[in-house]
């Protein structure tokens, strides 16, 4: 059993854990992930991974509720357990293992959509430890879907918050911001690090062609064991078929074939929509929407 | 006067009744038939079938012993050559190995070696007898990587030798293919898979699970932080093939590797939290046993269901006993045929596959006979989901975390046949690790050449 050591409800559905896992705690890097599984029926929950302490052994998760699993996972309190946590899984961002004389020449900025700041932050944290300044543009819905505000603020050099309907800092999204920063403000970046919901990195991927700046991007697709076994997490990726979890999950956005990647995560949203609403009306479910035909 | 040309039947869930459910196919034999049908055997001097056992079980020796009645004994008998033989007795391939030499099987049926050997281990399970024990404690580590049939069988060996072994499974729960790839109703998990790994764990050997060895923890630092003296790598094949066609990342195109583990190993048929698409007309490629047991879990699940497999039925690689049990079932074979394109609708999801006929020409490098195109053949059947069955090909995990691991042209580890020596002093691999892709027993068989290696390797190193 894997303890959570703290629980919090960061935003409407965001929620933010501690957890004992020592042996993710002991080698993870910034841009790998983890799996989290709460007991014997839960999914496996691929998270990034937003904080460690090598030292305590543990990890720090922050994830938001899309179905029956991760639903039951925001029930968890400090104290409670997950039955299974495994990882680190994936690769560490390129610029953990390129040589830091290098990194150091170049302009980052991250920018990070809703939940994706948590993986954000670990990546602009290890900038900061290394003295390499960066910027982050963090762009969310709306003030009260905004996470990580303060956090990110203690390691970027400068942070730019926007939200899409303009309730607090920069009205717009983040492709507005970059593309002000960029043409207006005369900022100029040698790599963009774009991570948050696909629609937003398919976005920023195109305004960043535009803008002729390389551009990394963390894809979460759907997923099973997260070890190479399933294959479900397969992306086009230029023209090869790479697995988010064994080749990724940062690759090159501008070779990501979008519209093929968002099509795949729509594989379950039929059954992942009737396992949440089963477990929200409980006895009650019994086929009212009139799409997945109740219950037998 | 028992007919001795003839297997004694096996009783079985009727074919329409199980083909909805994922209760255990076959019920095996009880005391009576057992005995009866181990009468058959006329116990040869020199016993062929045991030269076509990949762990050489005495097979003569322990029928002896259930002509007799002894099970306790005839128990003892296989404990000394094989550590899973419940799982065994059900999906060894036996009409290749051991029931392929059988003398019986010249002018009538083969001894029913299988059914026997699962007789005798569901006999010592129920009765709680122990075949193995123990060694004395030597003193020296070994770590294993992976607890499926390679990585159980070392360390069953190794514990019995004294040595102190961890098993270090990247998955949730131990068993490997055991668990994630081979179903319910061929291999029961609770009855059969959990009781043979908690035998393995009687014997001494811990199993933690979640543990990515190369991720969680290297190779070198087993040796180096964790005081291991040699290392086992049996962490199986990794990454399901595809065929390159078009319209092959549509929705609704699944690796067998993950339709069996969204229903094997996350429970999706229970209605678990994991989803599992549950198509109305599934087309299965390929012919092997994944290929059977995707299929006939995709019709428990509610499909009609076909295989598309480009060769001729009697080049099917799966155990003639798979083919015929899915056949009973109701799964249809399209063979001699070979997808060539899934077609998509305006929404990216699967909605048929256009196939072409085949017919065998001259034999090729494996000695099959190669599948030709038939000209103008081509034709289009409607689905809604298609299993792609191909194989798998090595996971890069361990072998690029772990410098002087070397690897072969196909990526899979070299390591000799009869020790499962690597290139890296102290590590030793066997399983589809190895060999690519292949069956429980061959992974049983590498993982006991694996434990003798590094016992001679661990024994001249005082």
């Amino acid at each position: 059993m894997y303890k959570i050591l703290e629980a919090e409800k960061l935003a409407d559905k965001i929620y933010k854990m501690v957890v004992e896992a020592p042996y993710v705690a002991r080698s993870c890097q910034p841009g790998e992930f983890l799996i989290t599984k709460i007991d014997d029926e839960g999914e496996r929950i691929p998270l990034t991974i937003c904080d460690f302490d090598r030292a305590n052994g543990t990890v720090t998760i922050i994830f938001q509720v899309v179905g029956a699993s991760t639903q039951r996972m925001a029930e968890l309190k400090a104290g409670d357990a997950f039955q299974d946590v495994v990882g680190p899984l994936g690769n560490a961002s390129d610029f953990v293992k390129e040589p830091i004389e290098e990194v150091k020449n170049r302009r980052y900025c991250f920018i990070a959509g809703g939940v994706g700041a948590a993986p954000v932050y670990p990546q602009v944290k290890w900038f900061k430890e290394h003295g390499i300044p960066c910027d982050v543009i963090l762009g969310t819905r709306c003030k009260d879907t905004l996470i990580m505000e303060k956090e990110l603020e203690a390691v970027a050099e400068n942070l730019y918050v926007c939200t899409d309907d303009g309730s607090y800092k920069t009205h717009g999204n983040v492709c507005v911001v970059l593309e002000d920063l960029v043409k207006n403000q005369s900022k100029e970046y040698d790599i963009v690090v774009a991570i948050g919901p696909m629609i937003m990195m398919k976005f920023v991927c195109a305004l960043t062609k535009e803008l002729n700046i390389p551009t990394i991007v963390s894809m979460n697709p759907i997923m099973v064991d997260g070890t190479g076994m399933c294959g479900a997490c397969r992306l086009q990726v230029g023209d090869e078929i790479k697995f988010a979890c064994v080749d990724g999950p940062e690759f090159d956005g501008h070779l990501i074939d979008w519209s093929l990647a968002m099509k795949r995560m729509n594989t379950y949203k039929t059954e992942e929509g009737r396992a949440m609403l089963k477990l929200q009306e409980g006895a009650t479910h019994h086929g009212g929407c009139g799409n997945c035909g109740g219950e037998e | 006067m028992a007919d001795v040309l003839h297997k004694v039947p096996v009783r079985e869930q009727e074919a329409k009744v199980r083909a909805t459910n994922f209760e255990e196919v076959c019920y095996g034999y009880n005391v009576e038939e057992a005995m009866e049908e181990a009468s058959r055997c006329i116990d040869c001097k020199k016993p062929l079938c045991v030269q076509g056992c990949p762990v050489n079980i005495d097979i003569p020796g322990f029928i002896r012993q259930v002509k007799a009645g002894n099970f306790e004994e005839a128990a003892r008998v296989i404990g000394l050559s094989s550590a899973l033989p419940a799982i065994c007795g059900r999906v060894c391939p036996q009409e290749t190995q051991c029931e392929g030499k059988c003398i019986r099987g010249i002018k009538g049926e083969a001894v029913s070696i299988g059914k026997l050997e699962r007789f005798v281990a569901d006999w010592a399970h129920e009765n709680h007898f122990v075949a193995a024990e123990k060694g004395e404690p030597n003193g020296k580590k070994v770590a294993v990587v992976g607890a499926g049939p390679a990585g159980l069988t070392c360390a069953g060996d190794l514990a019995k030798l004294g040595y102190d072994v961890t098993i270090f499974e990247a998955l949730h729960q131990p068993g490997g293919v055991l668990l994630y790839g081979i179903p319910e109703f061929r291999l029961p998990k609770e009855k059969i898979v959990a009781k043979e790994i908690e035998l393995v764990k009687q014997l001494g050997v811990k199993i933690e699970c979640n543990v990515i060895i190369g991720k969680s923890i290297t190779i070198d630092e087993l040796f180096n932080e964790e005081g291991f003296d040699a290392v086992f790598v049996g962490s199986g094949a990794g990454l399901p093939k595809f065929m390159g066609i078009p319209g092959e990342n549509a929705n609704g195109v699944f690796s067998a590797n993950e339709f069996l583990t969204r229903n094997n190993l996350m429970k999706a048929f229970k209605d678990y939290d994991t989803p599992i698409m549950r198509a109305k007309k599934v087309v299965v490629v390929g012919g092997g046993n994944v290929a059977m047991d995707a299929a006939r879990t995709a019709l428990r699940l509610g499909a009609e269901v076909h295989i598309v497999y480009r060769r001729s039925e009697a080049e099917l690689p799966a155990r003639v006993e798979e083919v015929h049990h899915a056949k009973e079932e109701g799964v249809i074979f399209d063979l001699l045929q070979n997808p060539v394109e899934i077609i998509t609708d305006e929404n990216d999801w699967v909605k048929g596959m256009k196939i072409v006929k085949m017919e065998l020409g001259e034999p090729d490098e494996s000695g099959r006979r190669r599948p030709v195109v038939v000209p103008g053949s081509e034709y289009v059947i409607d689905c809604d989901a298609v299993i792609m069955s191909l194989g798998t090909s090595p996971n890069p995990l361990i072998s690029s975390t772990t410098e002087g691991l070397e690897t072969n042209k196909w990526k899979c580890l070299i390591a000799e046949e009869e020790t499962g020596k690597t290139t890296k002093e102290g590590v030793y691999a066997g399983g589809d690790a190895v060999t690519g892709a292949a069956t429980v027993i061959l992974a049983m068989e590498a993982g006991k050449k694996g434990a003798r290696g590094i016992h001679e390797f661990l024994s001249g190193k005082n």
